[in-house]
């Protein structure tokens, strides 16, 4: 592939609000490298040979992490999982001398997930390496982002003027409907919230989008649908009555999503709550996306290393 | 001793005065004020240029002593007083232990009689060990010299409660001082609810969650005639019904805190968890109803809710920090800077709500420059440009959201009964 004359060497990825269309699109283009890596029988190249990543992990999470891991792994880098019930954090460090401490160790990239909005903003502030925010609480996720995009423009949509975007559920709590909002706005989609009002949030139409109380109304002639995953504890706090209400009046199913575009794309960021945002049915059908998603989010995080990491330069490793 | 002021422009609300006057001090009292007093003196300092006013009172502190002296002690808080230019300080009761016993009021009351560099009022709990379960012994600490009665940091939250501690307190004249903030609301989110909050993800606490209490606490002073005093109150709905109140003849006042006046939500979108702060910094639709509160007279006074933390308590991630700043070394700069450069209020508000009208709200030996009143002095030169540089800071918590702010307007002075406590910015440690 070409040389783009932007470099992405050593930033931090907090959040897509700090990404311009064009840095986005040399994500997405380098992603597209990196799926045919994932392809080769033998699939490892020495791009980030003597080059170490460190997963620090404040939260459970299989997919996000696994995938950074392989991401690492496949161009050659050393990756480190540090999990917070195997870490100081449960002797209580605070975040500064984690960070400082792992930083000592001369880690190249700091990969984290934490359950605190701005805490990736907290530690690429005190850190020297490269800071990869794996979603920080209820604010940012940029790889699950640019999976997204990576996904829905391999299906042959470009996100922009004339698709119509719906997301749906838990918008309260969700970093990546905070990403693909602010994302989608920003590439001139329209873009449709629709959930029980006690899980939007106050003021979200300040983001630019629509709000919708019936998922109807945001389903209707959509391009992409975008399911959040329900977490259980919200029904336990009292936010909506019972999950057979949630399921019944807010859930995904086959009749439902016939009221889209006939080539409507079905995302999930997943874990899937078959039966409850998403049917059982509508899970496994033509129009999901959701395990292309998983394979993308390999080749994404691949990309978002290498760039932060080499500046782009070495494509010919590639090779 | 005497102490002479010349030449400065005496700014004293409490009694309408701007005027170029001489100022003659004698044993810690005011004695003269007039043009060009021709009197011997021990100290004479040239005030050309400079505007002389009561010295700031600042009704809302937390001074963080007894017991949590690694945020701030009586010695320290006081010097961050005399550095910004703030000569009385009301200390709230959130200590370890609480203040809700006399001996605890006294203790205090002596120590900064000593050893302090601004006099130090001490507010009293209303309910024993601030649980808002029993009444603590309130009339003791009246007796004692407790300024007034609050559960700061805490909604008392039984309504009966509250209602036994507005009949019980009544006749003795005393406020009760209200952090009036649904405490079940306030549990779900860490900023205020908005369009920021929207954005950044962080959980918002919609401004209701303050106009609910201070309806219910209102109602409560309209029917026991307690003095009702609301403290930083931060959002429309509330300043709205605090006017209703007073128009009705209902014995409230109320109280907004410079960060209010100053600051909006957006200061809390890079997390910087300096800014987290209860309650919350809202958006610009608040700022401005509370600016407007101050000029039409429903706001009774200006504080600071100087709220110190040990660094390694509040340099964290943002919801994890603890509410609170400290805003004694800022306050008056602030203040200058934003709203009285800026044309938004006039210098006779900000002194007569810095200084005049809380010391007269909680019936203070202060905020005034009359004959015969306290020597207490604020020089303030309202050019002076300077950088807040909180590694500069008296005070021990450091985290402020106005960090790096260049201000233009600064006390330059500050004379506390008749005594240089502060000079050039330098507090006057050879005491």
């Amino acid at each position: 592939m070409a040389k783009s004359d932007i470099s992405l060497g050593g930033r931090d990825i907090l959040d897509l609000s700090s990404l311009s269309n064009e840095e986005i699109a040399l994500i997405l283009q380098t992603a597209a490298e990196m799926k045919k890596i994932m392809k080769r029988d033998i699939k490892k190249v020495p791009s980030l040979r003597g080059k170490s990543v460190i997963n620090l992990f404040y939260e459970p999470s299989t997919r996000t992490r696994t995938s950074f891991e392989l991401a690492g792994k496949y161009l050659g880098a050393d990756v480190v999982n540090i999990t917070t019930s195997s870490s100081s954090v449960v002797k209580g460090e605070c975040l500064r001398d984690t960070i400082l401490t792992v930083q000592s160790m001369n880690c190249d990239a700091i990969v984290m997930r934490h359950p605190i909005e701005g805490a990736a903003a907290y530690a690429a502030k005190v850190a020297k390496p490269v800071v990869i925010n794996a979603g920080d609480g209820a604010h940012a996720h940029p790889s699950q982002g640019l999976l997204d995009l990576y996904t829905i423009k391999e299906a042959g949509k470009n996100v922009g003027p004339g698709l119509k975007m719906a997301i749906l559920g838990d918008i309260l709590y969700s970093r990546v409907a905070r990403t693909n909002i602010v994302a989608w706005t920003r590439l001139g989609a329209e873009v449709h919230v629709a959930g029980p009002m006690t899980l939007i949030p106050h003021d979200i139409e300040a983001l630019g989008v629509k709000v919708h109380s019936r998922i109807e109304d945001a389903i209707e002639g959509a391009d992409v649908i975008d399911v959040l995953r329900i977490q259980l504890e919200r029904q336990k706090k009292g936010l909506f009555p019972t999950t057979r209400e949630y399921a019944r009046v807010w859930g995904l199913n086959e009749k439902r999503l016939a009221l889209a575009k006939k080539d409507v794309l079905v995302l999930h960021p997943g874990p899937m709550n078959r039966g409850l945002e998403i049917s059982w049915e509508v899970g496994y059908c033509d129009n999901a996306y959701i395990r292309d998603q998983v394979q993308n989010g390999v080749a994404v995080r691949m990309a978002l290393l290498f760039l932060t990491l080499t500046g782009g330069k070495h494509f010919e490793n590639l090779d | 001793m005497r102490t002479l002021i010349k030449n400065g422009r005496v700014v004293d609300p409490a009694q309408k005065l701007d005027a170029v006057l001489d100022i003659l001090i004698e044993d810690g009292r005011i004695k003269k004020v007039a043009p060009a007093i021709d009197a011997a003196a021990d100290t004479v300092y040239d005030a050309t240029g400079l505007v002389v006013c009561p010295g700031l009172v600042d009704i809302h502190t937390h001074l963080r002593e007894p017991g949590l002296e690694a945020k701030e002690d009586i010695i320290s808080g006081t010097m961050a007083a005399a550095a910004g230019g703030v000569t009385t300080v009301a200390c709230m009761p959130n200590t370890k232990p609480v203040i809700d016993t006399s001996i605890i009021v006294s203790g205090i009351k002596e120590r900064a009689a000593k050893e302090a560099y601004a006099h130090v009022e001490v507010i009293g709990a209303i309910s024993k060990g601030e649980k808002g379960e029993e009444l603590s012994e309130m009339v003791d600490m009246a007796q004692k010299g407790a300024m007034a009665f609050s559960d700061d940091g805490h909604y008392v939250k039984s309504t009966r409660l509250f209602l036994l501690a507005a009949r019980y307190i009544a006749p003795f004249g005393k406020a009760l001082i209200c952090h009036d903030i649904d405490p079940e609301l306030d549990a779900e989110g860490y900023m205020h609810e908005g369009a920021v909050s929207a954005r950044i993800g962080v959980p918002g606490v919609p401004a209701i969650a303050e106009d609910i209490c201070v309806a219910r606490d209102c109602i409560i002073s309209e029917y026991t005639g307690a003095h009702v005093h609301i403290a930083h109150v931060a959002s429309k709905g509330a300043v709205d019904i605090i006017r209703q109140a007073k128009k009705k003849g209902i014995n409230v006042t109320c109280e907004v805190a410079v960060q209010h006046l100053t600051l909006t939500d957006e200061a809390c979108a890079t997390y910087d968890s300096a800014a987290r702060v209860n309650p919350p910094l809202r958006s610009f639709d608040h700022v401005e109803a509370l600016r407007e509160a101050v000029l039409d007279g429903t706001v009774d006074a200006i504080v600071t809710d100087h709220a110190p933390h040990a660094p390694e308590e509040k340099d964290m991630e943002f919801r994890y920090a603890p509410n609170g700043f400290c805003g004694l070394e800022t306050s008056l700069g602030v203040m200058l800077t934003d709203l009285y450069h800026t044309g938004i209020f006039d210098l006779a508000t900000i002194i007569d709500k810095m200084s005049c009208s809380p010391a007269k709200l909680f019936g203070l030996d202060a905020g005034t420059l009359r004959e015969g009143a306290a020597a207490d002095l604020t020089v303030i030169d309202l050019d002076k440009e300077w950088t807040v540089d909180p590694e500069k800071f008296y005070t021990r918590g450091k985290a402020t959201p106005y960090a790096g702010k260049v201000c233009r307007g600064k006390a330059v002075a500050t004379v506390l009964s008749g005594r240089f406590v502060m000079r050039d910015g330098v507090v006057c440690t050879n005491k």
